[in-house]
């Protein structure tokens, strides 16, 4: 593997400009390590051509000296954003042969600052799972293994094969979704960082929708720095998006100081699950000290209503899944199943949507019809959004008493083997997202910082919870926390 | 609250998506899991507590009631498993 794709984008940034390196070559690097690694399974169309094609332009662009920060970096692109031209069916096969004929304002975003897109990379169906084992492209690998042992562990999910193809140095960041944990928790499985930003920070036009009060996109990097840089680019107000936020975008680097000192940093008593593993607390109480001895104040608060968030969230999810979801029925794009002799436009939408999704999107299409239907509305859907304005209303109460930022473990757990939880219920698979799945409901910024390593060297992250819009304190805490944990392991390469 | 089997081709239909007779009682038991899991809701009080609609207090921003696009049908047929003479087809609807 050549050292270039090892590169940071803050490094590369630097390296461009001071055309010690080109995005060609970069971009180069990066599509010979994507061509060996097929056993990750991360990269699911690649996009050499436009690749190569962006990386000129953007060379072109650095020697005339207007360089925006992401110019010439070659970049991976969760499957769920729509990029014009080039497949994007949200891992599923319902949207098998999609080519949008335009691009999610993202991506638009990114490419207008110069990114380079080297492919679409691997995900949960729909974004609808915690191991990238619900993907019609198969499973992503997670680079990491158990020591010695070579049995096949996940990335997380959803964005799966964002969290792999950074963590092997496969290209220099990616993008990812966040619905209840999506970001954060296979930026924990694989040691990389993530950040779910606040809720309407960054446009959802052109991404495919799962559960549109609770998606948000983010960036998957390296460290700190580069989510601080890449997010910039991601983020700003999209008239396309009605819940997009019109509010100036601060530049989150400039925001990184590494002082942290007279912060308010709350534990929250709730977090201390039963049965966690005691590294996590461990970890967790490394966290707590790291950042007191940054010299912020440690708080102990309380978030009452944590409990009932995973609970909440099975019932909102699916219920805007189903409504969602409702637009595949093989008319207007994607899959459309053969039909017998005599079948009829509804016999077209069952069975279309049958052969098109996999199960776990069907159950979850299914629950959330059910909450919504006549007579359980009231029961499950609306009482759902009454305890989200109470967690909510959790979250609101600490800050107005002083805290700044919220200490939690990202997962209860390190990452999982593949195919280990394929006889669980799904509810015991729901229960990787207990410590994410708050945020996206009180719609707060998260981030997922590595900080150390289990006893079988997998890695094992915190998470940062802000105060809404205050990406860049909330960045800034976490780049404190990452200077004071210096979490430097790498995956070695069996790939 | 159990989920029968009755119930649960009733839900499939509701979705509009088939799902063979035999597999009913596994989707049924499915349901019964994940429902019985959102139960804990019942706990808490939530009297005079609003239903959440927007996680983060916005007003929504209005804009002119005009056309700002169109005039691309081959692009909105493009991705269509079936389309002809500038429209989407499907099966006969109407008798």
């Amino acid at each position: 593997m050549s050292e270039l794709t090892k590169l940071k984008i803050a490094e590369a940034r630097d390296a461009l400009r001071k055309g010690d390196v080109t995005s060609a070559e970069l971009t180069e690097a990066c599509l010979t390590a994507i061509e060996g690694a097929g056993a990750l399974n991360a990269f699911v169309h690649k996009t050499p051509e436009i690749a190569r094609e962006q990386a000129a332009a953007a060379d072109a662009r650095i020697k005339s000296g207007d360089a925006p920060a992401m110019c010439g970096i070659p970049l991976g692109i969760k499957d769920l954003f729509c990029t014009k031209g080039v497949d994007s069916q949200a891992a599923s096969r319902i949207l098998q042969g999609f080519k949008p004929e335009y691009e999610s304002t993202i991506t638009s975003q990114l490419f207008d600052a110069g990114a380079v897109m080297l492919g679409k990379l691997n995900m949960d169906e729909f974004a609808m799972g915690s191991s990238n084992e619900t993907s019609v492209y198969g499973n992503a690998v997670n680079p990491w293994r158990r020591g010695n042992d070579e049995a096949q562990l996940t990335p997380g999910g959803s964005s799966g094969g964002s969290a792999a193809a950074v963590a092997a140095d496969l290209c220099l960041g990616a993008t990812g979704t966040d619905t209840g944990g999506s970001i954060r928790q296979p930026a924990a499985f694989t040691g990389i960082t993530g950040i779910k930003p606040t809720y309407g920070r960054c446009s959802r036009w052109g991404v495919v929708a799962f559960a549109s009060s609770l998606d948000q996109a983010g960036p998957m990097t390296k460290d700190v720095r580069d989510a601080a840089i890449m997010l910039q680019a991601m983020c700003g107000h999209d008239a396309k998006d009605s819940t997009s936020a019109d509010l100036a975008v601060p530049d989150f680097e400039a925001a990184l100081t590494g002082d942290i000192k007279g912060k308010k940093i709350g534990i929250p008593k709730e977090y201390h699950m039963d049965g966690m593993p005691a590294e996590i607390e461990a970890l967790w109480a490394e966290g707590r000290a790291m950042l007191k001895d940054a010299g912020a104040e440690i708080v102990d608060i309380s978030l009452p209503h944590t409990k009932y968030a995973l609970p909440t969230y099975y019932v909102i999810a699916p219920a805007e899944a189903s409504s969602n979801l409702a637009r595949y029925d093989g008319v207007r794009y994607g899959h459309r199943a053969q039909l017998g002799q005599g079948d009829g436009i509804t016999e077209m939408y069952e069975k279309t949507r049958a052969e098109g999704f996999g199960e776990e999107v069907k159950r979850r299409v299914m629950v959330g019809t059910y909450v919504l239907s006549a007579g359980f509305y009231d029961a499950y859907y609306n009482k759902a959004r009454k305890v989200r304005t109470l967690i909510k209303k959790d979250f609101e109460d600490v800050f107005a008493q002083g805290v700044d930022a919220i200490l939690t473990p990202t997962t209860p757990s390190a990452a999982f083997g593949l195919g280990e939880m394929k006889d669980a219920d799904p509810v015991k698979m729901y229960l990787n997202d207990v410590f994410t799945v708050t945020v996206n409901l009180a719609g707060l910024p998260g981030v997922a910082v590595p900080t150390g390593v289990d006893a079988q060297g997998l890695p094992l992250g915190l998470q940062l919870i802000g105060r809404p819009w205050e990406e860049g304190d909330l960045l800034n805490t976490a780049y404190a926390l990452e200077r004071a944990a210096g979490f430097v392991s790498k995956p070695g390469k069996w790939w | 609250m159990s989920i029968d089997i009755e119930t649960a081709a009733r839900v499939a239909k509701l979705a509009r998506i088939k799902v063979e007779e035999d597999e009913l009682p596994d989707l049924a038991h499915a349901f019964n899991d994940i429902l019985g899991f959102i139960e804990q809701l019942n706990e808490v009080d939530v009297d005079g507590v609003e239903p959440m609609v927007s996680v983060t207090p916005m007003r929504l921003k209005r804009r002119q009631d005009g056309v700002t696009d169109g005039g691309m049908q081959d692009k909105v047929l493009k991705n269509a498993p079936d389309a002809r003479e500038g429209f989407f087809a499907v099966p006969k609807v109407v008798e």
